[in-house]
């Protein structure tokens, strides 16, 4: 007799009964989450989430899940969570609400709106949302189509700095985006006998723990099915990932230098003649310019920059060339340096040298599914041309101009509300994003300046130090089984069906949808979320043949076709022709936009502002270098502090590492609340001994509040307690504007005492305006470091 | 016949995943483990540039090697959910085979 399988009797099935559960199969997208979308199987009972389980038949995660949607019920039927609209009763800061019906608040909102629209102008009002977010384009459609403003980008992320200085490097130099292939493009997974796909005999995991980020819709378990298949490993990163401690090559770099280690692996595979020669002259543009460029970039001279051993550069630049196919997997630490695009520019440089380009188990060239691209631009034709001109960032061409994943510039919209400039801006809207927990590099800078807004709405989860601060609205976010909808990001195309309701929550489509049927009706002809995502499958989404029933009942996720060397198939240019989309029809090693916008066009490095060797006598007082943001597998970004849920049990306290010598010569020891400082300011974590990293190095933990203090002024859950962005500069990009240093500054750590503790960050930040807060007369910027009130 | 837990360490990222799910599927309260990981290192190996970093998922004595789910036809939740795949239960004498097929694994045996 064949034995009981529950997953093969319910297969095709998107919805059953299972006793007193209702069981229903659908997809995730954040919040809460992650940047992934998995295949997950929903228990109702009595309209309210009790089960998470995940879809075996989904071949993005195969079944598997991380622990943070196993826990989701417990975010869900959270007890924190607001379940009506609130109305600011005290100042700003006090935690005094008023609970009020959601057309009270759409009034205030309209009346608002419009002020802004009489006394000001359209683009005085900025939106902004966090990161990978499933609202990525319902929120950017509401600045544009509602609001009537140019001025969307994320919370206060300074360079725009996740992920998008990395597609814009993408999209410039080679027309379009690049991914590691894990053969995540095939519903048949790993599947050498019926599908092209061919298992990468090396992955390079660069400045990415993917097992534990999932970061840029890249499930990190799929590289170990790849290791279990037979993939190599190089892993570049300032500590012994778990990916690293199973690599042929680990390359500890300091943190800040990976465009000079990109550099010098150019230059081996170039001196040692090791490159694919016949992509390079089929395929490449300005192969001799880069070959000159990166002819001073020794490995001796990378060796010395990075503190890694010049024969491990070699080694790995060997390795990398003799694969017969790799692909790369890479992360945030790119984006977030100065010197961010440029290092983008010379990690595409390897994968065209190396051949590894849009060729099985390689790097490939991947688009939205069915050529769905609703995202940050969704809407911006709505605007008139001279509204578009007026965006804030609007002479950084890369980023506002060229239309990839383009967005306004978030630090030049905080230098617009300090000082007015270009024109002010009076209204922010805020839809699931915290920056002064976690985007905002100089929390306290962006502190002080939304407090002079004149009005705010904050749309999230829980009520967030963000929210308790500045909001004088906030409107309760639905999250993700709450939600009618659908989600592409690269393949496939997901839909999410709605299996609970949370007091008077509404998702960000229904917010979005009712508010501009008051502004601007004629940009929002559909009545609720079923129909925004009928509208959108069918207008926005040429190659899918369905709406929102077919998507969400029928197929629930829906890969499209996949085809490997589109660039020699003439699958990639307008014209039909073979090649790239680029000027030059190939990958511009020598890239002529950015010649033509008088941008560098060739990959380079150049030292952080802050570090050992560009400020030798900061690094004399602040003698570590300082790494932040690196992700744990219990939260995403600021998200999952509640005390109740098992993430905060599992990962209670603030923390960060540095080595055992290190930690000895400062007599601290392993959970000792210690303080980083530096500079600017100052923030408490405790110590974990980490005895993989450098003596010098230092990491640190970002995105912490702490729900069970105080919500009231100074506290503000604890917010600048720990906070590290208390020591990161804002306002420091790339000439592109893309780019900026959250992962390489200096710092000093010193235990803390009781004496050394009286006065905390939030206090300091709160009621004595502490912290890097000088005007810099010449430039309208904040001094940095003027301020240190310790 | 008794049933065992095969672990395969060298792929156990040490994710909480496991633990989780168990705690879920059990309906555990916080503190509370049917299986549990646990850590060696990270720890240099003497005169190498290798590094010594191992999770290993132990059951504990509450682990029931999800009866109640088997009945239904469901897999066990921590296998279920692993997202490396680095768990799998069956049959003892099965695993007692296939467990020597392959370096760095383990086996347990948490009912008799």
């Amino acid at each position: 007799m064949a034995e009981k399988d529950y997953f093969a009797e319910h297969r095709g099935q998107f919805q059953w009964e299972d006793g007193d559960y209702t069981v229903t199969r659908t997809t995730v997208w954040s919040g809460p989450g992650c940047h992934d979308g998995c295949g997950v199987l929903y228990y109702t009972k009595d309209g309210k989430l009790e089960k998470v389980e995940g879809d075996p038949d989904c071949a993005y995660n195969q079944g598997t899940l991380c622990m943070r949607c196993l826990e989701m019920p417990e975010v869900v039927n959270n007890p924190r969570r607001p379940s009506k609209p609130l109305k600011r009763a005290g100042e700003r800061g006090e935690d005094k609400w008023d609970e009020i019906t959601w057309d009270e608040a759409y009034d205030i909102i309209e009346a608002k709106v419009r002020e802004i629209w009489r006394d000001y102008a359209p683009e005085s009002i900025a939106c902004m949302i966090g990161t990978g977010r499933a609202n990525c384009w319902q929120i950017p459609y509401m600045c544009y189509s509602a609001f009537g403003s140019p001025n969307f980008c994320l919370g206060f992320l300074s360079g725009e700095s996740c992920f998008q200085p990395r597609s814009a490097a993408m999209a410039s130099m080679s027309g379009d985006f690049f991914i590691a292939d894990c053969s995540q493009q095939f519903e048949s997974r790993y599947d050498e006998e019926n599908t092209e796909w061919r298992c990468p005999e090396l992955i390079i995991n660069w400045g990415c723990n993917a097992v534990e980020s999932n970061s840029d819709n890249f499930y990190g378990g799929w590289i170990v099915d790849c290791m279990q298949r037979g993939s190599k490993m190089i892993t570049v990163d300032p500590s012994l990932t778990w990916l690293a401690s199973r690599s042929e090559i680990w390359l500890r770099l300091r943190p800040g230098t990976d465009g000079a280690l990109a550099m010098a692996m150019l230059n081996v595979m170039i001196k040692e003649d090791i490159y694919d020669h016949d992509f390079v002259e089929k395929w490449c543009y300005g192969f001799d310019e880069l070959a000159e460029r990166v002819k001073e970039w020794t490995p001796a001279r990378a060796a010395e920059i990075c503190w890694v051993d010049e024969a491990d550069i070699v080694a790995a630049a060997r390795m990398y060339a003799g694969a017969k196919n790799a692909a790369m997997q890479w992360g945030l630490p790119i984006d977030q340096a100065v010197m961010g695009i440029p290092t983008a520019q010379a990690l595409n440089a390897l994968w065209a040298l190396t051949g590894n380009i849009d060729n099985p188990g390689g790097n490939i060239v991947i688009r939205n599914a069915f050529d769905q691209n609703v995202s940050y631009n969704y809407g911006y034709n709505n605007l008139p041309a001279e509204v578009q001109a007026k965006r804030i960032g609007a002479e950084y061409p890369l980023m506002s101009k060229a239309g990839f994943s383009s967005t306004a510039h978030s630090d030049s919209i905080l230098q617009a509300i300090e000082t007015g400039k270009p024109y002010p801006i009076r209204m922010l809207w805020l839809t699931s994003t915290n920056p002064i927990a976690n985007m905002a590099s100089d929390a306290p800078r962006v502190y002080r300046a939304l407090k002079t807004l004149d009005f705010v709405v904050v749309n999230d989860l829980f009520l967030t130090p963000t929210a308790v601060a500045f909001a004088d609205l906030f409107l309760p976010a639905a999250m993700s089984p709450e939600r009618d909808m659908q989600r592409v990001w690269w393949v496939p195309l997901r839909g999410m069906k709605k299996v609970c309701q949370y007091g008077e929550c509404k998702s960000d489509d229904t917010i979005v949808t009712e508010i501009g049927k008051r502004l601007h009706p004629e940009n929002f002809p559909w009545n609720n979320d079923q129909e925004w995502t009928d509208n959108i499958l069918r207008t926005e989404t040429p190659g899918y043949d369905g709406g929102y029933h077919e998507l969400v009942e029928r197929d629930i996720w829906v890969y499209p076709g996949f085809q490997y060397y589109k660039h020699e198939k003439g699958l990639l240019r307008a014209d039909g022709q073979p090649g790239f989309s680029t000027p030059s029809g190939r990958i511009e090693l020598w890239n002529t936009v950015f010649s033509l916008w008088g941008y560098d066009p060739l990959p380079d490095w150049a030292e952080p502002s802050n570090s050992p060797y560009s400020s030798p006598e900061l690094y004399e007082k602040y003698p570590f270098v300082l790494t932040t943001g690196a992700r744990h597998i219990e939260f995403f970004h600021s998200e999952h502090r509640q005390p109740e849920l098992t993430s905060r049990e599992l990962y209670p306290d603030p923390c960060f590492e540095m080595s055992p010598k290190s930690a000895a010569d400062l007599d601290i020891k392993e959970g000792d609340w210690c303080w980083l400082e530096n500079h600017r300011g100052r923030c408490r974590q405790k110590l974990r001994i980490n005895p993989t990293l450098d003596d010098r190095v230092v990491r640190a933990d970002h995105g912490w509040w702490f729900p069970e203090k105080d919500a009231a002024e100074p506290s503000l859950y604890g917010v600048f307690d720990s906070n590290i962005n208390n020591l990161l500069p804002q306002c420091e990009n790339g000439v592109t504007g893309y780019g900026a240093p959250y992962k390489n500054q200096l710092c000093k750590v010193y235990k803390c005492t009781e004496e050394n503790s009286k006065e905390m960050p939030s206090i300091c930040v709160s009621t004595k305006d502490g912290y890097s807060k000088a005007m810099d007369e010449s430039n309208g910027d904040v001094k940095v470091g003027a301020i240190y009130n310790g | 016949m008794a049933k065992a837990l095969m672990i395969d360490y060298e792929y156990c990222t040490g994710c909480h995943t496991c633990e989780v799910a168990c705690r879920k599927s059990l309906g555990l309260d916080s503190g509370q483990f049917g299986i549990h990981i646990l850590k060696d290192g990270p720890r240099q190996i003497e005169g190498t540039k290798k590094w010594e970093l191992n999770y290993l998922p132990v059951p504990t004595s509450l682990c029931d090697l999800c009866a109640e789910r088997s009945e239904k036809g469901m897999d066990a939740s921590c296998a279920h959910h692993c997202p490396t795949h680095c768990l799998v239960v069956g049959n003892v004498e099965d695993l007692a085979i296939e467990v020597g097929k392959k370096a760095n694994r383990a086996l347990f045996v948490p009912l008799a």
